[in-house]
């Protein structure tokens, strides 16, 4: 990791208009390295559009990123992945007809660099199965391995995503919603997970759920109609009298 | 013996005796047209795009192996490489304008573009116009398989065919053919893990356009012909019909759907234009009742059966 920077990944004035929309207005986000770091807000309040920026599926409208010291307010969402950000999605993203192994196989097999070679057996790919088990088993799915991911439960599916996830060793994890549609037996092991991989890790969140909030992030920042509202650690911000009138406002508990 | 490959060697076995019982010139028609399928459902099946102009690397193919040959007196394996190189080439410009596209929106570009080579092929001198270029001699393959025996001629084209069935097959189960299904089932998902998907997707695209080119430049060594019908866009629409007919993204359906489609134009031809009507009322059917086309209905059955 980068030691001389202490914030890893940066904002400045980011802003996005959707056709006079002003969907993020003037966010300086800053994520300390080795954190857990949470996004919360209500519902429209900018958190996935963020995300999208901070990814480059979006493109802002003004304002700028860094990421690790340099300037990624331009650089292209596959390139932002091989710097080490990678980010997860609201509908648990998995490759639905590719089996489970297969799956994190895919993560795996872009630094082989054989990607484009189409006259080459996918059979060069088996030396990738070891590694790939592995990261399988660390997140609980290792007996699972030889299923379609579509055929695996919800919960597996996000444990799945995960494990992808890892497979690239990113520096920074972004998850949007982790938890989103996920029961409760599901949520306590979610989020285990996550604490475990967090480790040596930077990771940003948008969650809903605030008592997995409250219990991993060790910073919160509070979005409210594209701008923040407040920020600090979960005891402060929930004492804050704007986020309280916010969320009660929205209807949100 | 693994199992799979028996309908393989079961259909190596009829090809090689096919030519004693039906007309080979008919069977190389078929062969090329299951060609042209197959390499348009590399782009279709495994990709998921639609191309409504891949007459336009089908027929550039085609001339380009006619005048080669014919004026300037090249060896037929030279006629061959120069068609595919310039389909290839043709299906890099094609992508690199319309790959960022989907949908709609990418069938139309491609269409545009293939506008543009077919009124090309109809202004430009070389392409004989209206007459398009005939009687293109049939010269030695390395200078010596002599191609104008038909026999001979028909197993060089199968050879020639199995093997770019194999090249499409490999590409399908290579560790490329692996991150294409994962950008066919979930895109923003392989571009998060660091794929750059357009450039994934051009490749498919330049590959699909050089197969469809040999199989374009084929069909003129077997019928000494390249014409306007080759590179008009009634062509694109025809192996269209053949892949979604035999079922797109299965390995043999553009096959099945290619002999489906040759056989009725070739034994209808009697009733003329009722083919084109026959042709349309089969592609609604099978549109509207067997979304899977015909081998992917048979499989999922088969499925069905084992379950």
């Amino acid at each position: 990791m980068a030691g001389a920077v202490e914030f890893i990944l940066e904002t400045q004035g980011l802003t996005k208009e959707f056709a006079g929309f002003v969907a993020v207005r003037g966010v300086n986000l800053q994520v300390r390295a080795g954190t857990i770091h949470a996004m919360i807000g209500p519902n429209g309040a900018g958190k996935t559009t963020v995300f999208n920026l901070l990814t480059k599926f979006l493109i802002p409208t003004a304002g700028r990123i860094h990421y690790q010291g340099r300037e990624i307010t331009k650089a292209r969402p596959a390139d932002v992945a091989r710097l080490g950000l990678v980010r997860s999605f609201q509908i648990s993203a998995v490759f639905p007809h590719l089996t489970v192994l297969e799956n994190v196989r895919i993560a795996l097999q872009r630094r082989l660099g054989n990607s484009f070679h189409f006259w080459r057996s996918e059979a060069v790919l088996d030396g990738l199965n070891e590694r790939a088990h592995a990261l399988l088993a660390d997140v609980g799915i290792g007996d699972f391995w030889a299923l379609r991911a579509a055929d695996l439960p919800y919960g597996r599916k996000r444990a799945l995503e995960i494990a992808t996830t890892l497979a690239l060793e990113p520096e920074v994890l972004l998850l949007d919603e982790p938890m989103a549609g996920l029961g409760h037996e599901d949520i306590g092991r979610i989020s285990a997970l996550i604490r475990r991989v967090a480790k040596g890790r930077t990771v940003l969140m948008v969650e809903h759920n605030m008592s997995v909030v409250a219990e991993l992030s060790d910073t919160i920042t509070v979005l409210q109609r594209g701008e923040i509202l407040a920020e600090g650690p979960y005891g402060e911000v929930s004492r804050d009298a704007r986020v309280i009138e916010a969320y009660v406002g929205t209807g949100h508990g | 013996m693994d199992r799979r490959l028996l309908p393989a060697i079961v259909l190596l076995g009829v090809a090689l005796a096919a030519p004693f019982i039906v007309y080979p010139v008919f069977l190389m028609k078929v062969l090329c047209f299951a060609l042209f399928a197959c390499a348009f459902n590399l782009l279709i099946g495994y990709v998921g795009l639609v191309s409504f102009g891949h007459a336009a690397f089908f027929g550039g193919a085609a001339y380009i192996t006619a005048y080669s040959v014919k004026v300037w007196g090249w060896p037929t394996e030279a006629g061959l490489l120069a068609g595919i190189a310039v389909a290839a080439l043709l299906g890099l410009a094609f992508g690199a304008i319309a790959i960022r596209r989907q949908g709609i929106y990418f069938a139309m570009i491609t269409l545009a573009l293939s506008q543009m080579v077919f009124f090309f092929c109809l202004q430009a001198k070389f392409t004989g116009g209206e007459d398009g270029i005939q009687s293109i001699p049939r010269r030695p393959l390395f200078g010596v398989i002599d191609l104008k025996n038909e026999l001979t001629l028909y197993y060089v084209v199968l050879a020639i065919v199995l093997s770019a069935f194999w090249l499409i097959y490999r590409t399908v189960h290579s560790p490329f053919g692996q991150v294409l299904k994962s950008i066919r089932e979930n895109e923003p998902r392989a571009v998060s893990l660091g794929y750059r998907a357009e450039h994934y997707k051009l490749l498919a695209f330049v590959l699909s356009a050089a197969l469809s080119g040999l199989a374009g430049s084929l069909k003129s060594v077997v019928f000494q012909l390249a014409s306007l019908t080759d590179v008009q866009w009634q062509m694109s629409g025809e192996v269209i019909l053949m892949t979604l007919v035999g079922g797109l993204g299965t390995i043999f359906g553009p096959v099945v759907g290619a002999v489906v489609v040759i056989t009725m134009q070739n034994y209808l031809a009697p009733l003329g234009e009722w083919v084109l009507v026959i042709q349309g009322v089969i592609f609604v059917v099978v549109v509207l009742a067997f979304r899977r086309g015909i081998v992917g209905e048979i499989s999922a059955w088969l499925s069905r059966l084992r379950a």
